[in-house]
């Protein structure tokens, strides 16, 4: 027989295995007699797999409240809170939190629907031209006037490309 | 255009010719977009919201479908102008009690709208009368392409597009029919239905939403997940979810008039004379008796074409499309009152019901 499971929540040995359907897809989730008890398993009227999956997700040394939206301040309390993310870029910042949940929410965890083809095209050539941009500059610098002409007129050229849809 | 213009003009729901499908009364899809780089409407202080506010002004007002409209912000209406944007499904209560740099655009048919920071940067819908999930699509789509042009949506490769509430990640689409659905209401059927509907991951709710009662017999049929299926995938789903709701709803109405037409024909004629001659009728009672008339419509106890009639009457008879049409604040019970006035002038002049017939329906 394999080694002991560990419990889900903390190094001990997990004597309580749990299993659940929740939109027909099977999580088990294993923990040991003091987590199933203070997570309220013991308790089937108030207990739900997906509050427990949820938490049990993150890492107990890792899920300190210093994970903070860079972009928008926004704190894993506060989701807790309003059940909504704070900008964009949260889904990145707190992407091991917002991955278990997808299981339990949708149908698939990868997006397969349409693509906004047109402004993913934008950001590529804003975000090559302010390469560009760059490299003229250090050019200019380093007073390498032949790579800083060469670099001005690919700035030129993505700029045609790009027409008067490029507003920022 | 202006809210009184748009208010005072027929709209897809009010005035559409009867529709060839007689249970499903509207379909509607809406999108959640964001824009990259600015956070969620319900975090973001009031001078961001403001920026994105402008932003998508700016790009709805070059838009092609948008020429004409209504561009108001939520702050310029009356209590009254937003509720009945809501009873015209044009606006969600959300939007309603939204704080500043709230808005919507609505196109001078009333087919489009587009709620600016709601839940989400913009909540782009297009509803039409009928079963038209296609159509709809199509349309929704070419809006929302439209606007990309001029406007940097949020968006993951792997999670589709962002929205404030994850449960709206992918597609963010939400994809509906409201349903009229008296006969599986009358046989006891509805909870059985909800309960196989859930399982296919489908969600019904009742006429104005989450939260709302099914007055009148009419439910919301809406998928639940957004994230791992492409738009047409859902919307695949959805239609055959429709169309055997829209055939055990005619099995039930077939079974009704085989065991108990008396029944049947009994409550369609008390309502009938109800609508005609009462002269309190508060907007749950006045939707359940619309629906009855419905129901006759479709058994063939009254002519095909006042259909119609009944679908502009089941907007109208909310509580702000009446009030609108007084000049002075009304109280609920001279609301009741006034309601059941309108209803009887209307019921006049409508067909009497024909029990001879044989219905087949």
């Amino acid at each position: 027989m394999a080694s002991p499971l560990k419990c889900d929540l903390c190094p001990k040995t997990a004597t309580v295995h749990l299993t659940q359907i929740v939109n027909n897809k099977i999580h088990k989730v294993d923990l040991c007699e003091a987590c199933a008890q203070a997570k309220g398993v013991t308790d089937p009227s108030g207990f739900s797999l997906s509050d427990l999956l949820l938490k049990a997700s993150l890492n107990p040394e890792a899920a300190t409240d210093a994970m903070r939206c860079e972009h928008c301040g926004f704190t894993q309390n506060d989701f807790k809170k309003h059940g909504r993310f704070g900008c964009p870029h949260c889904y990145e910042t707190f992407n091991s939190m917002v991955e278990p949940m997808l299981d339990n929410m949708h149908k698939g965890t990868n997006h397969t629907g349409k693509v906004p083809q047109k402004a993913l095209d934008r950001k590529s050539l804003h975000d090559r031209l302010s390469a560009l941009e760059g490299n003229l500059d250090q050019a200019i610098k380093a007073e390498r006037y032949e790579d800083a002409a060469r670099f001005r007129d690919e700035i030129n050229q993505v700029k045609q490309a790009v027409g008067q849809k490029l507003t920022r | 255009m202006t809210i009184a213009s748009l208010i005072a003009s027929p709209s897809e729901l009010t005035d559409t010719a009867s529709s060839k499908c007689a249970i499903v009364l509207m379909t509607r899809i809406r999108l959640a977009r964001n824009l990259a780089g600015n956070p969620f409407p319900g975090w973001a202080r009031e001078a961001q919201r403001e920026t994105v506010f402008e932003a998508c002004r700016d790009a709805l007002g070059a838009s092609a479908q948008m020429k004409k409209g209504l561009n108001v912000a939520v702050s310029e209406l009356s209590d009254l102008e937003k509720q009945i944007l809501v009873e015209r499904h044009l606006i969600s209560r959300e939007l309603s009690g939204a704080k500043a740099g709230a808005g919507v655009f609505i196109s001078k048919d009333q087919t489009l709208s587009v709620m600016i920071n709601e839940e989400d940067h913009l909540r782009i819908q297009v509803l039409r009368a009928g079963f038209q999930l296609k159509k709809t699509w199509n349309a929704i789509n070419e809006l929302d392409s439209a606007l990309e042009e001029a406007l940097d949506y949020a968006f993951s490769p792997t999670l589709g597009y962002l929205t404030a509430c994850p449960t709206n990640l992918g597609t963010g689409m939400r994809a509906s029919a409201m349903m009229h659905l008296p006969a599986l209401v009358i046989s006891n059927q509805m909870e059985k239905v909800v309960r196989a509907v859930n399982q296919l991951g489908m969600v019904v709710r009742g006429l104005f939403g989450e939260g709302s009662d099914a007055s009148g017999s009419i439910f919301q049929i809406s998928n639940q997940t957004t994230l791992g299926e492409s738009e047409e995938e859902i919307i695949k789903r959805l239609g055959s979810v429709l169309n055997s709701i829209v055939e055990h709803e005619q099995n039930a109405r077939a079974k009704l008039m085989e065991s108990d037409a008396a029944k049947i024909f009994d409550k369609i004629g008390r309502a009938y004379g109800i609508l005609q001659h009462s002269h309190m009728l508060s907007s749950g009672e006045a939707m359940n008796l619309l629906s009855l008339l419905r129901l006759g419509i479709d058994l063939g106890l009254f002519p095909d074409d006042s259909r119609s009639v009944i679908d502009r009457l089941f907007i109208e008879a909310q509580p702000g499309h009446v009030q609108q049409t007084s000049k002075t604040d009304l109280e609920s019970n001279q609301r009741d009152s006034l309601r059941a006035e309108r209803l009887r002038a209307e019921f006049a002049a409508f067909a009497k019901p024909n029990f001879t017939i044989n219905s087949h329906n």
